[in-house]
């Protein structure tokens, strides 16, 4: 939209600025994330994952959550029903048909994606959650209140929340192993996973990674990387041998999640102009009207 | 004509059959709250990961600040445009809005998982948020709209304020304070007024953003870029709606004659509100092409239908008809019926029309759920009851000890 009509309507009234803001503009989002170029990230190659689910455990033991004994991970039967992360497991593996050889399955590692521009972190009424400059998104006890409008806002449905407790509920989601990783540390999952399908690095240079992969097996995966460009970007990143929608990852656009209701909201309170501009026509409204009725009378 | 009726407390007894009835699910309604607050929200409702908002967001919050709108619509009216002709339904405007309000704080307190913490907003800001601008907004009007009804507790107490024992000391200093605060509203009353508004105007609108982070998530006939706007016009249309039907409501539970000269000139309003709100929603429409969804037959599309046939374009018509507008029942069922069509529209935006993207079984509000609504609705009505009782609110034509001339003479005069 053209900058100088954009700024009429702004002084134009609070309801000029609702028709200002509500244009469909797919701005950049004006949050102010710091997006370290050296943010880190993980690459996901599901063309590795054997659906051990090693890194559900790893998980489990590093967020005090009860994981119970590795060989229990070795059922497949959980892989029947598909699962979605919840509050005692911040990560979960799926597994997808593909053909006929059951060894063919392919298994799909969920958790927090971790997005440059998140909306859970846009739409908390309290900023209780941020997206850190490591490029971990993580989640502050004690500003929560519990509204779980970041539920609402998340793209991929990933926050889970403790509706079991009566008080101090929590929102549970991979914090990135937040403890670790801004220590140098490197994410439990990532750690424990046997077959190298889990890459912890810097993110710019996961790409980089994850198209030389593509490059040099053009029959093994899709040319897309899940995450580059999906809502604005993630630091988490998939590359697979098999369509991303077949595999229960969401399509989406590149837009940032919370664009477009951000921009809306940055107009009608662009220097409190419009507010104050209603309050002013709205008194000046009042003193002629009784004006008009003393001099009428 | 006005000058002959005069707001006083209604002189009638508080219990009734309805009120017990009333009473009741209230008691109801709050023994699923005590669960709720002693076993956490999954003992109650049935929320999940899925769905993490339901009625009690859709309806007690959403649809309750939009019902609550008579307050501002008609404050606007009565005392920016300065129609001296409504002045008399000023006052239960203000009345519902406060409690409206109020109600909707403790909607929002019950659905918070972390309740207590329910200030925190005051002093921890995100503005991107726009959960935080309402909530904000709300809680400053919710405090404007206490300060806009100090006049009348300062009206019923001034000069009769009698505490007894040892508190009788503070007769006079209560006293002072109450002609104190009736000196400084009646110069500063013009300031709050118009602060309730423009905060309403923001809110109004900002419930209709709440939806928009969702994307993809909330069904494309309400999933509009220009929702925020069409939320506020169905605040203004609503508005009028809610005071007539509660002064109809109130008089005749209070055995009163209904005010129709008023309501039927408030009616007149109704129809190019809901006019307007009516074409920003079919051009937004065909604007969009949303219009291919009504070719499927689903829950959302029949709920969407019902919301605009029944709740706009039936009352829309009703309300341009002058024998709608003379008639205390049609004018009550028109009225109703607008009502409902924006209760719909909240509920429709916020649980219809939202679709996880991975749903294990749709959200059905549970028994528990409805009966905390039902109950804080109930509670609701029973306050507003008690405070006409207890203050001046509702207009009554003024007794004169000589003759029933002049009450008569209102009769006349049309």
């Amino acid at each position: 939209m053209n900058q100088s009509r954009r700024n009429f309507f702004k002084t134009a009234g609070v309801i000029g600025a609702s028709i200002a803001g509500a244009k469909p503009t797919m701005a950049a989002a004006e949050s102010k994330n710091i997006l370290s170029d050296d943010r880190m990230g993980v690459l996901v190659d599901t063309t590795r994952c054997i659906g051990c689910r090693r890194c559900e455990f790893a998980c489990r033991e590093a967020h005090d959550i009860d994981a119970g004994q590795m060989l229990d991970y070795d059922d497949r039967s959980v892989f029947d029903t598909l699962r979605r992360p919840e509050v005692d497991s911040l990560t979960v593996v799926n597994e997808f048909k593909n053909g006929e050889p059951a060894a063919e399955a392919i298994n799909v590692k969920v958790q927090c994606m971790h997005c440059d521009h998140p909306a859970c972190a846009s739409a908390c009424i309290v900023g209780a959650i941020t997206k850190q400059q490591n490029g971990a998104v993580i989640w502050d006890t004690d500003k929560c209140i519990g509204c779980r409008y970041c539920m609402v806002a998340c793209p991929f449905q990933i926050p889970a929340f403790e509706y079991q407790k009566a008080i101090q509920p929590r929102l549970m989601k991979c914090d990135f192993c937040f403890s670790r990783t801004s220590q140098g540390g490197i994410p439990a999952c990532v750690e424990i996973c046997p077959m190298e399908v889990l890459t912890y690095g810097k993110r710019y240079e996961l790409v980089k990674l994850a198209r030389k992969r593509i490059e040099q097996n053009p029959e093994k995966y899709v040319n897309h990387i899940y995450g580059e460009t999906e809502v604005g970007g993630t630091s988490w990143l998939y590359l697979a041998g098999k369509d991303f929608k077949d595999l229960a990852l969401p399509a989406h656009g590149s837009a940032p999640a919370p664009g477009a209701s951000e921009s809306l909201q940055h107009g009608i309170f662009k220097y409190f102009i419009p507010p104050i501009s209603l309050f002013a026509i709205l008194g000046g409204i009042m003193w002629l009207s009784k004006n008009k009725e003393e001099t009428g009378e | 004509m006005s000058s002959l009726a005069k707001a006083m407390p209604i002189k009638r007894n508080f219990f009734t059959p309805i009120t017990l009835f009333l009473a009741f699910l209230v008691v109801h309604g709050l023994v699923f709250g005590f669960i709720r607050f002693v076993y956490g929200l999954g003992a109650v409702t049935n929320l999940n990961n899925q769905y993490p908002w339901g009625i009690w967001i859709g309806i007690d919050v959403a649809a309750g600040v939009a019902l609550a709108a008579g307050g501002f619509t008609t404050a606007a009216l009565v005392y920016i445009f300065n129609k001296e002709d409504f002045h008399d339904i000023a006052r239960p405007a203000l009345l519902t809005a406060m409690l409206g309000y109020t109600f909707v704080a403790i909607g929002v307190a019950f659905d918070l998982g972390r309740y207590y913490f329910i200030y925190h907003p005051l002093y921890m800001w995100n503005g991107n948020s726009v959960l935080f601008e309402v909530g904000i907004c709300v809680m400053a009007y919710l405090t404007v709209l206490y300060i806009e009804f100090l006049p009348v507790v300062a009206q019923r107490f001034i000069g009769r304020v009698k505490l007894k024992g040892i508190l009788a000391f503070l007769n006079k200093p209560v006293d002072a304070v109450l002609r104190f605060i009736d000196r400084i509203m009646d110069k500063a009353l013009f300031f709050f007024i118009i602060l309730g508004v423009v905060l309403s105007c923001l809110h109004q609108s900002s419930i209709g953003t709440l939806m928009m982070i969702a994307g993809t998530k909330i069904h494309p006939l309400w999933q509009s870029p220009i929702a925020p706007l069409m939320y506020l016009l169905s605040a203004f249309a609503v508005g009028f709606p809610m005071v007539i039907m509660e002064s109809l409501i109130s008089s005749r539970s209070f055995g009163l004659k209904p005010e129709m000269n008023v309501l039927s000139k408030l009616g007149r309003f109704v129809g190019p509100l809901l006019a307007v709100y009516l074409a920003f929603k079919l051009g937004d429409m065909a604007v969009r092409e949303t219009y291919v969804y009504l070719n499927e037959f689903s829950l959302p599309t029949v709920m969407w239908l019902i919301e605009i046939v029944v709740g706009v374009v039936i009352p829309l018509r009703m309300f341009l008809y002058d024998k709608v507008l003379k008639s205390p029942f049609w004018l009550f069922i028109a009225s109703i019926l607008v009502i409902f069509g924006v209760l719909l529209n909240r509920f429709d935006n916020f649980v219809v029309a939202y679709t996880p993207l991975y749903s294990v079984k749709p959200y059905w509000p549970s028994y528990g759920e409805i009966s905390v609504t039902v109950g804080v609705i109930a509670l609701e009505i029973l306050l507003y009851r008690l405070l006409v009782i207890i203050f001046p609110v509702i207009s009554q034509p003024v007794k004169l000890p000589t003759s029933g001339m002049k009450i008569k003479l209102k009769g006349v005069v049309r």
